[in-house]
């Protein structure tokens, strides 16, 4: 007999029942180190928090559809603010963009994994149970009417409105302890970030031939460990005002409510950084692909994204020009705030000029990335408007404002985000997204986000402030507010196409193969999926574009670049 | 050549839409010019770049059997890059030269000796008004003279808060400024046109955030003169009111409301002296009617769910007498 084993209680080779195999296979994304499993851990737990947060905003957007109405209290009305501001940046926007970190900076630079597997797998729980907390609250934060009650303090949560004297129960322990929890998280993903991106560089690739979406994540995870810091300081101190008796913030104990302001925002604008420049990193790797030519102005791109995070962190005072600061601060922050728009607008300038002289494909994600470039135009425009501290005085706070950031935020970052996940699905499932379904959630999202968006500056010039849960009727907004609304409604349905797209796609879509875009970067050599262990000999490079010198071995990369 | 100044002058008076573009006051006509200063440069970048862009879109698009092969690479070009990073440079510099002008003139203009001063005080959800040299204590409802080339007389606000973040915000009359607790702030108007100014609190202070209108009434120079004398009295003595008032008095009500010249002085709520002189009630909440007044004293949830005023479990006869009393607060 050739079986020479021990007999063992129960047979080792039965297939397992069916609810075996599926608990097997949760057990493996539970317990996974793989850097590729994480990555899409991240980008799933993201989306699902983009629909609930989107829903959130389309139940806002209908209680305002029309003066006085009585859709939502102004209780749910602040609570669903709150909710949908901190979903969108901390559940969102930080997961998504280290999702997308996780799942290719270690393939882009030729790597098997993160630097520090462990620790990427502890980062993403501690991610992930921070936002289930920040939900719990919803059942268990006993607010002012004694039952379950989210945050309702606004997402920038100013002092002293956070003091216990003014939100009495639990709701704001929520906020503050969820954004604790995972800002722990975050830090430990941009370390990681850092160290594979500085240490796990295959034999060849330089620092200056990078990816610049790799660029992009060292950036970035440099300038979190910069913000989260003192927003997680910050926490710590709201804490203990509220439950140990400090006073930092509490004014009625001589705190001061300024002093939250500022570290918040010391944090805030540079966070605001910290989700664009993924952005760019994503239409870095996007538009040169789909317009057939290398980026232009690689040094310039780099130095560009550098200087960008070194400003960001002067501008935190343009979000207080209304505190009454001196003249001279004022100034101070005008200056700083203006000097953004010299590196950013020469990113604009590369990119139409790496598009200038192309042969562009307008598939789905440069659909997305050209969206982009014309929306993060506007953001950059109206950017320069609010940095005009006098304009501000007036624009601060109100709808125009709400405008410019989700100019910014989802006409830039979701449009990137959006890019990103057509352009790589194809990677990380084996399989393409469909075309169609594609182009339908292109168009009725762009037109969805412009009726909403563009109009919402119009109502802010109008006067009309934020965080209002209704207004009144003879103001002159009725009619803006209600397009405001459905354009919220067409951008929801875009987004039910998206998922719709991303389910159909995964069982039905057209299988991949390894290099479906024709692309240059490392991760395309690999299979899709690739194998846990990503490369099956260390890749060796000599120029920015391997997948280039390998396809056009007579006009190699190496030759030219600088 | 042209310059800021050179907008219209202040034609704009009152309007129901409270657009920072209908500048009816020095700051937010100042304010005007250079937002449209600003909006023609940004406006000109966005056409030459939005331009360039689509022009790019249209003419590199792949189409054609050529599509297939790879067009030339270029990998930079350091004088075009320097070109489109000076310009950018510049361009901030002349923005940021006109900017701090007007922040400077703003900012930092001097209060004549002439100016009317109110100190601001922001509560959750109301505003108190304080003149405390004319010793008048009024609420939601602010009144200052029209401020008239010959006789200037600005209104220079001192804002302060009782208990969280707010802030003061007239879209015509001058940008907002946020009353934060334990941080005096200051700011000025001199409206020309006398009328009714509408703006509302635009710092998130809470449940009843959007309920905390403001209305400033801008009164010609007469107008004005008889508002302060009224404001300046004792209510008279009604003696058809006479049970409304002892129910007031021997109620919570005097805890919170202040009415001049009788027990009643409490300074959480607004000042009662002048009630009837107000067009509105739970700071814009509702129009000063009978109706809408016999049903705030019932329960302010009505019109403003958490506002901080409980309803008192008063009987129909003590809502109807309190009633009585108030509207007898000229």
């Amino acid at each position: 007999m050739a079986d020479q084993t021990l007999p063992i209680p129960g047979s080792l080779r039965a297939t397992p029942s069916r609810g075996a195999a599926l608990l097997e296979w949760l057990h493996g994304w539970v317990v996974t180190v793989d850097h590729k499993k994480l990555g899409i851990l991240y980008v799933v737990y993201a989306i699902f928090f983009l629909l609930v947060a989107g829903a959130e905003a389309l139940a806002m957007r209908i209680q305002l559809a029309v003066p006085h109405n009585h859709f939502l209290g102004p209780e749910t009305y602040n609570e669903f603010f709150t909710m949908h501001g901190t979903t969108m940046v901390f559940l969102v926007g930080m997961p998504i963009l280290f999702g997308f970190a996780n799942y290719l900076v270690p393939l882009m630079v030729g790597a098997r994994d993160m630097a520090f597997p462990r620790l990427n797998a502890f980062s993403f729980w501690l991610t992930a149970f921070g936002g289930l907390l920040l939900y719990f609250s919803f059942v268990g934060g006993f607010g002012l009417y004694g039952m379950g009650a989210a945050p309702d303090v606004s997402w920038w949560a100013y002092a002293p409105l956070t003091a216990k004297a003014f939100s009495p129960g639990h709701n704001t322990d929520y906020w503050a302890l969820s954004l604790i929890v995972m800002g722990f998280g975050t830090l430990g993903a941009a370390i990681n970030t850092l160290a594979t991106a500085f240490s796990m560089r295959c034999r060849g690739m330089t620092l200056f031939r990078m990816p610049l979406f790799v660029w992009l994540m060292v950036v970035t995870s440099g300038l979190t460990l910069i913000t989260i810091t003192p927003l997680t300081a910050a926490q710590i101190m709201l804490t203990i005002d509220r439950y140990l008796g400090g006073h930092f913030f509490d004014t009625q104990a001589g705190g001061s409510a300024t002093v939250w302001m500022h570290f918040f925002w010391i944090f805030g604008h540079p966070e605001v950084y910290v989700l664009i420049l993924p952005a760019f990193g994503i239409a870095s790797e996007v538009i040169p692909v789909f317009s057939r030519k290398a980026i232009f102005g690689y040094p310039v791109m780099v130095a560009a994204s550098v200087g960008i995070a070194f400003v960001s962190v002067t501008v935190w005072a343009h979000h207080m020009f209304t505190i009454g600061m001196t003249s001279v601060s004022n100034s101070f922050f005008v200056l700083s705030t203006m000097m953004v728009g010299i590196p950013t607008g020469i990113k604009i300038f590369n990119w139409i000029a790496t598009m200038w002289g192309g042969k562009i494909r307008f598939a789905t994600p440069m659909l997305f990335a050209t969206a982009f470039l014309f929306q993060f135009l506007i953001a950059g425009l109206t950017g320069i408007m609010l940095s005009v501290a006098p304009w501000d005085w007036q624009l601060h706070n109100s709808y125009f404002v709400i405008a410019h950031f989700h100019y910014t935020l989802t006409g830039s970052f979701v449009f990137c985000i959006f890019a990103a996940i057509y352009y790589w699905y194809p990677k990380a499932t084996g399989r393409m997204l469909s075309e169609r379904l594609g182009k339908w959630h292109f168009w009725l999202f762009l037109i969805g986000f412009h009726i909403t968006f563009d109009t919402m500056h119009f109502v802010g010039i109008l006067g009309m402030p934020r965080s209002i849960y209704t207004y009144e009727a003879d103001r002159g907004w009725n009619t803006l507010n209600m397009i405001i609304s459905a354009g919220g409604l067409v951008q929801g349905i875009a987004v039910l196409v998206f998922a719709w797209n991303l389910i159909h796609s995964y069982l039905h879509g057209k299988v991949a193969g390894n290099d479906p875009w024709d692309a240059w970067t490392l991760e395309w050599s690999t299979p899709s999926p690739p194998p846990v262990y990503n490369f099956a000999a260390d890749p060796v490079v000599r120029s920015r574009r391997p997948l280039w010198d390998i396809k056009h071995p007579n006009d190699p990369d190496w030759k030219y670049e600088q | 050549m042209f310059t800021i100044g050179a907008v219209p002058a202040l034609a704009e008076g009152p309007q129901a839409t409270p657009s920072i573009f209908a500048p009816a006051s020095t700051p937010a006509h100042e304010i005007y010019g250079l937002s449209i200063f600003v909006l023609l440069i940004t406006g000109s970048i966005f056409a030459v770049v939005a331009g360039l862009l689509t022009y790019v879109i249209i003419r590199f698009r792949a189409r054609g059997p050529d599509a297939e092969h790879e067009p030339p690479q270029i990998y930079g070009s350091t004088q075009v890059e320097l070109a489109w990073t000076v310009i950018p440079v510049l361009i901030v510099v002349v923005l940021f030269l006109t900017t701090a002008r007007i922040i400077f003139a703003i900012q930092d203009a001097p209060e004549p000796k002439s100016a009317l001063e109110v100190t601001v005080i922001g509560h959750q959800f109301w505003w108190e008004f304080r003149y405390p040299k004319l010793n008048i204590v009024t609420a939601n409802e602010l009144h200052i003279p029209a401020s008239t080339r010959d006789a200037p007389q600005p209104a220079y606000l001192h804002l302060l808060s009782a208990d969280v973040d707010h802030s003061f915000w007239v879209p015509q009359l001058a940008g907002k400024t946020d009353l934060i607790p334990n941080h005096p702030n200051d700011m000025w108007l001199d409206p020309r046109q006398p009328g009714l100014y509408l703006g509302q609190c635009a710092q998130f202070c809470g449940i009843e955030h959007a309920k905390m209108l403001i209305r400033v009434y801008v009164d010609t120079p007469q107008q004005f003169k008889a508002w302060v004398k009224n404001q300046q009295q004792i209510g008279v003595e009604d003696s058809a009111a006479a049970a409304g008032r002892q129910v007031f008095e021997t109620q919570a009500c005097v805890n919170c409301h202040t009415v001049v010249g009788t027990p009643a002085h409490g300074t959480f709520g607004p000042d009662l002296t002048h009630l009837m002189s107000r067009a509105t009630i739970g700071a814009g909440a509702a129009a000063n009617t009978p109706e809408n007044l016999r049903a705030w004293i019932h329960d302010p949830g009505t019109f403003k769910p958490g506002a901080l005023m409980p309803a008192m479990q008063l009987t129909d006869q003590q809502v109807d007498e309190i009633l009585a009393y108030l509207s007898t607060l000229h």
